[in-house]
């Protein structure tokens, strides 16, 4: 019931981002469905205890995997679907925590945790560019006869 | 057969397009060079920062042309429209003419969602981070409000105001009072994930994934440029919710 919600609440917020960038109308749902596989890996790596860093690079793998999918198969730039898809990976709420405590003169919390949402935002980084570098060493294996 | 004066014009408006409405430097390069040999011409270069192009040609007729790029937006229907009509004068199926018509076309119309559409998906992205951070239902109303609230007066902001930054940091200002004046009445309960919840909208999704993207393809000075640009966008929603913040 809890994941239910989850995936019902990604998928909304994803596909609601995709009218914010101005996305084509016909492509919203896949907009959704990106964001929505995102969240669903990030929320079950978090169940296996990973920490939050591993999670969204793995999260952020399989946006991108799913946006080149998507792309293929719609003829659309890839950006249309991993923008939407990796929204819901940005570390708004640590971000947040960091800030609320450097305002309270925590400045030791306060540092911590913005290095760790800096660390989140690396993670993203890092997810969208291997996932790229693995489908060009795919595509380039597969010219190969 | 075009000259390649018209081409020149085909090359620059459609790198013009993709530019202006949020698609990543390489991908504007990658289209020109596309279509400028799709026309037959081998030796095009060209150069593309986030604030303009150059292009161009080599030969025995060279031509070389600078566009400024002064305002920014996110329309990222136009570059996927610009996308098609580049792979159909790839196809070869699309004469010059017809497709610096067609450009111009696409140049002019607005083709965008309305305010309302948008503050109504700026409120129900805010809602779906609220659950998704855990928050609890009771708050799913008032995050309604101050999401869609603090949208729409970016929007508004963003028309008359043209300083860069501004308008982010005085819709967090907005929703950072909201929020706070919301629970004080007792109509919300967490003011933490209120606010976390209703600044989503305002975060630079895009200018994060088109950085990393144009570092990626080798843009460096335009990768470094939009990071900057995610880094100050997302400081100033930092400031605004901070100013409010520290008087609460």
């Amino acid at each position: 019931m809890m994941l239910l919600e989850q995936l019902a609440m990604s998928f909304t917020a994803s596909a609601a981002f995709g009218i914010l960038f101005n996305s084509p109308r016909d492509r919203l749902l896949q907009c959704g469905i990106t964001g929505m596989a995102g969240w669903l890996v990030y929320v079950y790596a978090m169940r296996l205890t990973l920490d939050a860093i591993p999670a969204t690079l793995l999260a952020a793998i399989a946006v991108t995997a799913l946006s080149q999918l998507f792309s293929k198969l719609y003829r659309t730039p890839i950006i249309v679907f991993s923008v939407s898809g990796i929204i819901p990976l940005v570390p708004g709420g640590v971000a947040y925590d960091a800030m609320r405590n450097a305002v309270q003169d925590n400045y030791e919390l306060a540092v911590e945790l913005a290095v760790k949402a800096f660390m989140l935002s690396g993670a993203i980084a890092i997810g969208l560019f291997f996932s790229e570098v693995l489908n060009r060493m795919i595509r380039s294996f597969g010219n190969k006869p | 057969m075009a000259d390649n004066r018209e081409i020149t014009q085909i090359c620059l408006l459609a790198g013009k397009i993709i530019l202006q409405n949020g698609g990543e430097t390489y991908r504007v390069e990658d289209t020109m060079d596309r279509i400028a040999a799709a026309y037959g011409i081998e030796n095009s270069h060209s150069f593309v920062t986030p604030t303009g192009i150059i292009f161009a040609i080599d030969g025995s007729s060279q031509l070389t042309r600078l566009i400024r790029i002064s305002e920014r937006s996110t329309n990222l229907e136009k570059v996927s429209l610009v996308n098609d009509i580049s792979r159909r004068i790839g196809s070869g199926s699309l004469p010059a003419d017809e497709a610096l018509t067609l450009l111009q076309e696409l140049d002019e119309t607005r083709r965008e969602y309305s305010a309302i559409v948008k503050t109504a998906a700026a409120a129900a992205a805010s809602g779906g981070f609220l659950i998704m951070y855990d928050g609890s239902w009771g708050d799913f109303f008032p995050v309604l409000v101050t999401g869609g609230l603090g949208f729409w007066l970016y929007l508004v902001l963003g028309r008359f105001v043209t300083v860069k930054f501004f308008a982010e940091f005085i819709s967090a200002l907005l929703i950072g009072t909201l929020a706070a004046l919301l629970v004080r009445q007792g109509i919300g309960s967490d003011l933490d994930k209120i606010v976390i919840g209703s600044v989503m909208p305002l975060v630079p999704g895009l200018a994060i994934t088109t950085a990393v993207r144009d570092l990626m393809a080798g843009h460096l000075v335009s990768g470094l440029s939009k990071g900057a640009e995610a880094f100050l966008t997302a400081f100033a929603i930092g400031a605004g919710i901070a100013a409010v913040l520290s008087f609460y």
